[in-house]
């Protein structure tokens, strides 16, 4: 499993900043999904009664999730299928790994799927001998440099073309030196052309699943590529990775989910390749594989309901919260330290793997709200950051330094008089030492924000004494 | 497995134990009624409507539709569209008992493989079970005479789609299928457009690892 450095949140955020790399990435790519989604969104008016919806169909299957799930497992094995219900990562790993083995498996491929990424499939299977291959193109990259996803929908968000370049001459030697990598399509091919013989070798095919459906029995991927489905299509055995929460109750329950998902996410209509998956090859199919696994993981969710962060359950996953997220947009995905980043990493990650690692990440918000203005299920997100801010206080997570002056502004906000008093030599003392400029370029405990800007100085009059003289100038 | 701790920590946070039976049966209803939710106006249209805004969807996410009276002019239209996209003669085609239907003798220089795709066909011929106007996308699931590898293997993928299958909304496609097909089938892929990523700096690229291009043949009026 990836191992967390949640907790180094400052130095990495730090490292990010000064990484020109990724600075080049994050400045080219941050504008172009926001274009995208405003523009999907404005050409479909019912755009925003389909958020409305989208989440009262996930709260209502939130609430009767033990009822959906039998009914979806039901409808998987009656279709010929096996569900595998898993209480963490470990039993999740152990059930994956038995499968292959049961399939004499050598080679795996992969979908994109986050949640692999959350229970560490790759690693567990590579020590036990099975080479897994990701196939998503983002994915793909990544595996050869060794590197995580900076982005749930968009894997390799924090890369430039050069980079493509560097890694894949280093990784595919029988490339000709005068071969060219001048066009993205000449890296597509590439990469088309040496995965399609691993499409053929695999024993087993390993996707995720963007919903579970409790009237059919069927997984859902949602792709653009269609990996994901060579993935599902061509080995022997299919294994779709997912958690509790994405089961739905009904095909028209999805399909107003699916309405929502690719215009949140990538701008588009719909995405390419939506596919229903229900159970192994039947008689007389031609392709298709012959055994179909579900394994479902609960890892720490179930921990989530009936409680403050139950609405976090909502989330499908669509990105749109990273992708208008200032913090985010500064400091790429690795900063967050885990698998999730961005403002929903922000309130998931402290669930699933404690706020004792993950503490300072509710903390890397500007509390601007976009996030919550775009999220097609109307999760609200920065309402939970601030939940996650309060337990931490509350479990003397929060530094000393941090503690003590927020006990001592409480002490004075307390004592209006006080409060005021102090308030008011506070501005006139600051307005004196600002001189004529009215701006500081410098001032004593407020370095990080001079060292990028300049503060302006108050007028030298409080909000109090301001309000209090207009009330009475107003005043029959 | 942790099939039962998972449904018993799940019903924890909801604090309660199972459903009581009158609950479950209002939800067993809601599965069996599936009822709608919003269907965006713009497909509500009349039947030409829905197959000029179906063609239009199509074209928009990259595809290429190609509009012809009858069966008979099937071969001619795809031996023609072949040629112009510089794309061999030979295709594997779904054994569907439609497209047997189809003069294929016309156009002698045709070379068609009935049966599912391998790695090594340029083109596939796929029998289309439906198409959704309101987002240009056909529904295409899998049986023995519709193989879903035609979907996805070839360089080029040729979906012939009656005219007279083309709905509005994706809801009216999953009530034909449920109509017509009873249980769902082990494959339902929704198509929409032909294969393309965005990984590489963000910037769309036709052609990932499913066909590089899709042309649907719309035979007959809607
Ligand atoms: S929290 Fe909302 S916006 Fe963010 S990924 Fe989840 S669904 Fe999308």
């Amino acid at each position: 499993m990836q191992t967390a450095t949640s907790s180094a949140f400052k130095t990495n955020a730090h490292a990010a900043l000064g990484d020109a790399g990724l600075q080049k990435a994050l400045a080219r790519s941050g504008s172009s999904f926001i274009a995208r989604r405003a523009a999907a969104a404005a050409a479909l008016p019912e755009f925003e009664a389909l958020r409305d919806e989208a989440r009262a169909i996930k709260d209502h299957t939130l609430a009767h999730l033990d009822f959906y799930l039998e009914a979806f497992a039901d409808k998987v094995e009656a279709a010929g299928g096996q569900v595998h219900v898993c209480a963490d990562a470990a039993e999740a790993r152990a059930v994956v790994l038995e499968i292959c083995r049961a399939a004499g498996a050598r080679t795996v491929t992969k979908g994109k799927s986050m949640i692999s990424e959350e229970l560490g499939i790759n690693d567990h299977l590579e020590a036990n001998g099975i080479t897994p291959v990701e196939t998503d193109l983002g994915e793909y990259i990544l595996q050869l440099r060794h590197e995580t996803p900076s982005h749930i929908i968009a894997p390799a968000f924090h890369l430039n073309r050069e980079d493509w370049e560097a890694s894949f001459r280093a990784a595919h030697t029988d490339l000709p030196a005068e071969r060219v990598f001048r066009e993205r399509r000449d890296i597509l091919v590439e990469a088309r052309t040496k995965l399609r013989e691993k499409f053929l070798a695999a024993d087993v095919g390993i996707t995720g699943a963007n919903f579970l459906i409790a009237e059919t029995g069927s997984s859902v991927i949602v792709t653009n590529e269609g990996n994901g489905d060579l993935t599902q299509t061509l080995p022997r055995v299919h294994i779709a990775l997912s958690s509790i929460e994405k089961v739905v109750p009904t095909l028209e329950d999805c399909t107003s989910l699916l309405r929502v998902l690719a215009r949140s996410a990538t701008g588009q209509e719909f995405s390419v390749y939506t596919t229903f998956s229900t159970g192994a090859r039947r008689q007389g199919d031609l392709d298709g594989p012959e055994a179909y696994h579900v394994v479902i993981v609960d890892n720490g969710r179930s921990n989530m309901l009936g409680g403050e962060f139950q609405p976090m359950l909502r989330c499908i996953r669509c990105a749109a919260c990273m992708n208008h997220c200032p913090v985010y947009g500064a400091v790429g995905g690795h900063a967050y330290g885990w698998v999730y980043p961005g403002p929903m990493g922000s309130v998931l990650t402290p669930a699933l793997i404690g706020v004792d690692q993950a503490g300072l990440l509710p903390g890397a918000s500007t509390f601007c709200g976009k996030c919550e203005s775009v999220c097609p299920v109307r999760i609200p997100l920065p309402g939970l950051m601030r939940h996650w801010r309060e337990r931490e206080f509350e479990r003397h997570l929060t530094p000393a330094a941090q503690r003590r002056n927020l006990a001592l502004w409480a002490f004075v906000a307390k004592r209006p008089a006080l409060y005021r008093a102090l308030t008011r030599a506070g501005a006139f003392g600051l307005r004196l030492m600002a001189g004529k400029r009215g701006r500081f370029r410098h001032l004593p405990l407020a370095g990080g924000w001079t060292a990028g800007r300049d503060l302006p100085a108050p007028e030298g009059e409080t909000f109090f004494a301001r309000y209090a003289r207009e009330q009475r100038g107003r005043a029959p | 497995m942790s099939r039962e701790a998972v449904l018993l920590a799940i019903r924890r946070g909801l604090r309660r134990g199972p459903l009581p039976p009158d609950q479950a049966m209002a939800l067993r209803a809601r599965l069996d009624g599936h009822p709608r939710h919003v269907i965006p106006a713009r497909s509500r249209l009349d039947r030409d409507g829905q197959v000029a805004l179906f063609a239009a969807n199509v074209e928009r996410e990259f595809g290429t539709v190609i509009r012809v009276d009858d069966a008979a002019a099937v071969p001619a239209a795809v031996a023609d569209w072949l040629a112009a996209q510089n794309l061999p003669s030979a295709a594997a085609i779904a054994p569907h008992p439609e497209l047997r239907a189809i003069p294929w003798a016309d156009r002698p220089l045709l070379r068609l493989r009935e049966g599912r795709a391998e790695a090594s066909d340029q083109v596939a011929i796929q029998h289309g079970f439906a198409g959704i106007a309101e987002t240009g996308t056909l529904m295409l699931p899998s049986a023995p005479e519709r193989p879903t590898t035609l979907n996805l293997l070839a360089e080029a993928a040729v979906v012939i789609l009656r005219a007279a299958r083309v709905v509005g909304a994706y809801e009216e496609a999953w009530d034909l299928l449920r109509a017509e097909l009873g249980a769902m089938p082990r494959n339902v892929m929704l198509v929409t457009g032909p294969s393309r990523s965005a990984d590489i700096e963000q910037a769309l690229e036709l052609g990932a690892h499913g066909p590089r291009r899709l042309c649907v043949v719309l035979v007959g009026a809607g």
